[in-house]
């Protein structure tokens, strides 16, 4: 358990080395879900766009994977 | 023969589905890579001789600031090939690049402010390499800006090409400041001309898997957006009617 805290601690460095590590994980999952949710409506608006219906409708996953 | 390569690439429904397919190949290859990279970062390279634990922000701060350059450096090339051959796939691009570099430019600025903080003393200096990061920091969010303002996507990708040509200056800029000026940044270590990097491997691997696994992340974060842009730039295009109906 100490030697845990010690990790944790980091020297006397934990309140600037957790943030950094922190924000930075964050940014890249913050990124990751932008980029899916740019897709995600995008292929949407697509799918309405083409739809014989005119009503919005279920996006087919084989949009996304069209290989 | 030799360039049948490029000119597929100025095809959306060739770029779509290459994009579709590598999406989660780079994915999973930049999570491995980070992985590694903060697993290596945070438990197995040894503590620096001089800032102990400390200097383990070297493993998000450095990657993450080269990540910012390399967003901006793909952004410019796809306007100048863009602009060039009037490519329309570059123009988009070029535009899924901005929301990135903005992220991780500001990251590179927050990350570095916190170990400037024990190791320099101050959260913030006027240094060169900071003062110049925090410009393309702005050009970014210039970038994106200047697209949202501009409601015809044509003259918006022309007029935003033209920033991000000229904006390129910024870069090596920034990556020689530490030589051309009095800085606290201490010079390059790692990408050197010439000689061999300073550090040693054990924390030199983790560094380059953090690298690595950024090219890759960001290729597949690209890759994703530029067919979000396709498909809302190509609107009626009888490629996406085919794959939306398929």
């Amino acid at each position: 358990m100490n030697g845990l805290m010690e990790y944790l601690d980091m020297g006397g460095y934990a309140r600037y080395v957790w943030p950094a590590y922190i924000l930075v994980i964050g940014a890249i999952v913050l990124n990751i879900f932008l980029a899916r949710r740019a897709l995600k409506r995008a292929r949407a608006a697509a799918m309405r766009r083409f739809s014989t219906t005119g009503t919005s409708a279920e996006v087919p996953s084989q949009v996304g994977n069209a290989s | 023969m030799a360039w049948t390569w490029f000119h597929k690439l100025g095809s959306p429904p060739y770029v779509y589905k290459l994009a579709a397919t590598l999406t989660p190949w780079f994915g999973w290859i930049a999570a491995a890579l980070i992985a590694y990279g903060l697993i290596g970062g945070l438990v197995i390279s040894p503590a620096d001789y001089q800032q102990g634990e400390g200097y383990r922000i070297i493993y998000v701060h450095v990657p993450t600031a080269w990540m910012s350059l390399q967003v901006y450096v793909v952004m410019a090339v796809a306007s100048a090939v863009a602009l060039i051959w009037r490519m329309k796939v570059a123009h988009a691009a070029a535009a899924a690049c901005g929301v990135m570099g903005a992220t991780f430019a500001a990251c590179a600025l927050a990350t570095g402010s916190l170990w400037g903080g024990p190791m320099w003393g101050t959260y913030w200096a006027w240094d060169p390499r900071i003062i110049f990061e925090l410009v393309l920091l702005v050009q970014f969010l210039g970038y994106v800006g200047l697209r949202a303002a501009v409601d015809d996507t044509q003259r918006a990708d022309r007029i935003c090409a033209v920033l991000a040509i000229v904006g390129v200056i910024n870069v090596p800029i920034i990556h020689f400041s530490v030589e051309w000026w009095n800085s606290l940044h201490q010079p390059a270590s790692v990408m050197k001309l010439g000689s061999k990097p300073t550090m040693p491997l054990s924390m030199l691997m983790p560094l380059l898997s953090m690298f690595l696994g950024y090219v890759f992340l960001f290729a597949a974060l690209l890759f994703m957006r530029l067919r979000a842009e396709l498909l809302s730039r190509e609107r009626s295009a009888s490629w996406i009617r085919d794959l939306v109906r398929a």
